[in-house]
């Protein structure tokens, strides 16, 4: 049966992987997602978890291991955070142009330079185009629960998948977390099949050079050319959000806590100004809701669990209900504006309706900077005296108009 | 080693169709290996001229099981590859690593070192054409002084080669051995012996390249000859630590008959620009290398 446990992120993450029984694990030290792979290799170690374990000299190494043993039929895993993905960047357009079904939890952080350690979500929203799904968590509870249906997801879909989580706020934090028994997991999660076995006497060669016109093989058959096997990958994402909902919903039917809807609403029913967050930006809002609605404003939150495949129509129709949409985000993309409300507007625009909400946006906790409810409530007042036509800097630079420290 | 003859299987891994130059010393070599390490071989390989060898897709002249990835992460590829098929319970088959000078000796360093020191169970090839002949002739840290490349037209390549194979020796390999594709029996023998052993096996296969090195495609086992015969390069092997001289050098070291290095240099266009001194000074060097050779094989 299951059992509560008080751990942190990266100890659910681990457990969570040693339930799904993964068999290749290949990681690299990097602040604050470490403890993942010390875990495991201490699992494996004392003979806990049958897994190949190799201790790469870096993380681009680390998922080309996770690549090439995903491509002759092993469940791979591993973990990393800012610089570390960042290092990854050309094995992540790799591991999805190879389509492995790799997972590999993000304990998110700020990139250098300037060097910092502590959270924000710029290292895993400036890899958006590599082709990977992206899950953000809100707490270790979902941390745990993401590792395993991403597991199911990507071997149903062959993408792999990041699930992403705020670096020492969840990452280094404890809290209650129901954690599965195997058996469980077992029935949730059967042993991978592989879309095809490795053999001596079928050889076969494995992402080869492809040209830019559709060619023939040796029977006559024409086979796809580069761009179709890119358009097969951005179907197989267009797929997945039905296999996310399924996923999802089987998942709250065996564990009790359902993941049908890509996103999280929070006192959403008379809402109208909702925050629009991820990871655990959700958390922090629905305290500021709960504070906001004893003085009577009416105001929710939309918790996005699901970044990549984007869920535009269903997140779209859900939003378009509310006045204003407040978009809260722990990253920027210079020179534009925060990346999730770029996203948000995009959608509303493709599936418009006679009213739409006003989108602000909002960058905050660049760096570990704290993001307390106290602050959400001071976004939300201060989000009816700005302009929607460039983000604002939650920053006291910004607040009191003048540069603190230079 | 060196047996007066030595059955070389018919069957053939390495089929026509390759998209490789006339000449190509790299498959020479590569059918050779292939036939040592069979059927049940699996390959990968990062951007090169293997790569290109390995044909276009829908189809390949390759008749064993490759994975391709990218320049940098060949040994990183085998080691993912040794330990999924490991633990999906595959264990029968060889895990060969192959990339160029450029994928190994620059690029790849590091994953290669990396999966050197954790002895990770492969074949780690190097062939060696002594440029990035794939993007178009470019310098590497394995071109030779005095050698005109692509990056270097006008004024030679001014340092030496790398030493790399004085770096994968300080890895203690269970095997490590040099080859050159104009002597298929030495590669044969080598890579039998290096199937047979397991932990990281490194393989050093100098390959001359007509278009790269400025020769005509009919004289590429003549080129390749040459460098060994000047002693450019030398075949050895160090089997669990154990040096020693093989094939035609093994030979050259008995008759002490060893040829000038201009012989090899002024078949050559890419040495075009070498001065008197310049040669000698290089002969110099081999000399003294060979000398080594000679002391290590106890000769
Ligand atoms: C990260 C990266 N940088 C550069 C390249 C371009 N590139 C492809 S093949 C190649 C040259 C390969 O040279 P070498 O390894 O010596 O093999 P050769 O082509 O000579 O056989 C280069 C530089 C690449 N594929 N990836
Ligand atoms: S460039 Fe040289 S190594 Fe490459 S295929 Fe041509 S001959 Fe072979
Ligand atoms: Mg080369």
């Amino acid at each position: 049966m299951s059992r509560v446990e008080i751990i942190t992120a990266n100890q659910a993450a681990a457990m969570a992987a040693k339930l799904c029984r993964v068999q290749v694990i290949a990681a690299y030290p990097i602040t604050p997602q470490s403890k993942i792979p010390e875990i495991l290799s201490e699992y494996v170690e004392r003979g806990k978890l049958n897994a190949e374990f190799v201790r790469v000299e870096s993380e681009h190494s680390a998922m080309t291991v996770c690549i090439s043993a995903s491509l002759v039929g092993a469940r791979a895993f591993t973990a990393t955070a800012a610089n570390g993905l960042a290092y990854m960047h050309e094995q992540l357009h790799w591991a999805a142009g190879a389509r492995v079904p790799v997972v590999m939890p993000i304990a998110n952080r700020g990139l250098g330079a300037p060097w910092t350690i502590f959270n924000d979500m710029q290292d895993s929203l400036s890899q958006r185009d590599t082709g990977w799904m992206q899950f953000y968590c809100m707490n270790n509870q979902e941390v745990f629960d993401y590792v395993i249906m991403a597991f199911k997801i990507a071997e149903e879909v062959l993408i792999p998948a990041m699930v992403c989580f705020d670096g020492f706020r969840l990452s280094h934090t404890v809290m209650p977390v129901e954690v599965a028994s195997q058996e469980q997991v077992d029935e949730f999660l059967p042993p991978r099949k592989p879309p095809y076995q490795i053999s001596p006497s079928n050889p076969i060669n494995i992402n080869p050079v492809v040209m830019g016109d559709l060619m023939p093989d040796s029977n006559g058959n024409i086979c796809p050319d580069y761009m179709g096997f890119r358009r097969r990958l951005q179907k197989a994402h267009e797929s997945a959000l039905e296999i996310i909902a399924s996923v999802g919903s089987s998942f709250g039917k065996m564990f009790g806590r359902d993941y049908t809807d890509p996103y999280y609403a929070y006192e959403c029913n008379d809402a109208e100004t909702v925050f629009v967050t991820m990871g655990s930006l959700t958390s922090e809002s629905m305290e500021a809701v709960d504070i906001l609605r004893k003085n009577g404003e009416k105001v929710g939150v939309v918790g996005l669990r699901v970044f990549r495949p984007f869920p535009a129509e269903m997140l779209a129709r859900f939003l378009q209900q509310f006045k204003k949409l407040i978009v809260v985000e722990k990253a920027i993309s210079y020179g534009y504006e925060t990346p999730l409300a770029t996203e948000i507007k995009g959608a509303l625009f493709t599936y418009r309706s006679p009213s739409m909400p006003e989108v602000l946006s909002f960058v905050v906790g660049l760096g570990g900077k704290d993001v307390k409810p106290e602050d959400l409530i001071g976004i939300y007042k201060k989000s009816s005296e700005i302009s929607p036509d460039r983000t604002f800097w939650w920053h006291q630079e910004e607040l009191h108009d003048e540069c603190t420290i230079c | 080693m060196s047996a007066p003859f030595v059955e070389i299987p018919e069957q053939e891994f390495v089929l026509p169709g390759t998209r490789t130059c006339a000449g190509c010393g790299l498959a020479l070599a590569y059918r050779y290996i292939l036939k040592a390490l069979g059927q049940d071989t699996i390959v990968t390989l990062p951007a090169c001229c293997l790569t290109i060898l390995h044909g276009i897709y829908p189809k390949t002249p390759i008749a064993i099981n490759a994975v391709n990835n990218t320049f940098a992460s060949t040994a990183a590829s085998a080691a993912g590859l040794a330990a999924g098929l490991k633990v999906t319970g595959k264990d029968n088959f060889t895990v060969l690593a192959m990339a160029g000078d450029g994928g190994t000796f620059d690029m790849g360093i590091q994953a290669l070192s990396g999966a050197a020191e954790r002895q990770t169970n492969f074949i780690y090839v190097c062939y060696d054409n002594e440029a990035y002949m794939n993007t178009g002739v470019q310098r590497s840290s394995a071109t030779p002084q005095g050698a005109l490349t692509t990056t270097t037209p006008v004024r030679p390549k001014e340092q030496p080669k790398k030493d790399f194979l004085t770096i994968m020796e300080a890895h203690n390999p269970s095997y490590l051995a040099t080859c050159c594709s104009s002597y298929p029996r030495d590669i044969y023998e080598k890579f039998k012996k290096a199937k047979e052993k397991d932990k990281t096996r490194f393989l050093h296969v100098a390959v001359p390249c007509p278009p790269g090195w400025g020769f005509p495609a009919s004289q590429t086992v003549k080129v390749g000859r040459l460098a060994v015969e000047t002693a450019l390069v030398v075949l050895f092997e160090i089997d669990e630590g154990t040096f020693r001289l093989t094939g035609k050098s093994l030979t050259m070291a008995r008759s002490g008959r060893k040829k000038p290095v201009v012989e090899y240099l002024k078949k050559q266009d890419r040495f075009k620009k070498m001065t008197e001194e310049q040669i000698e000074s290089l002969q110099q060097e081999v000399d003294k290398r060979w000398e080594y050779y000679l002391n290590r094989a106890n000769m």
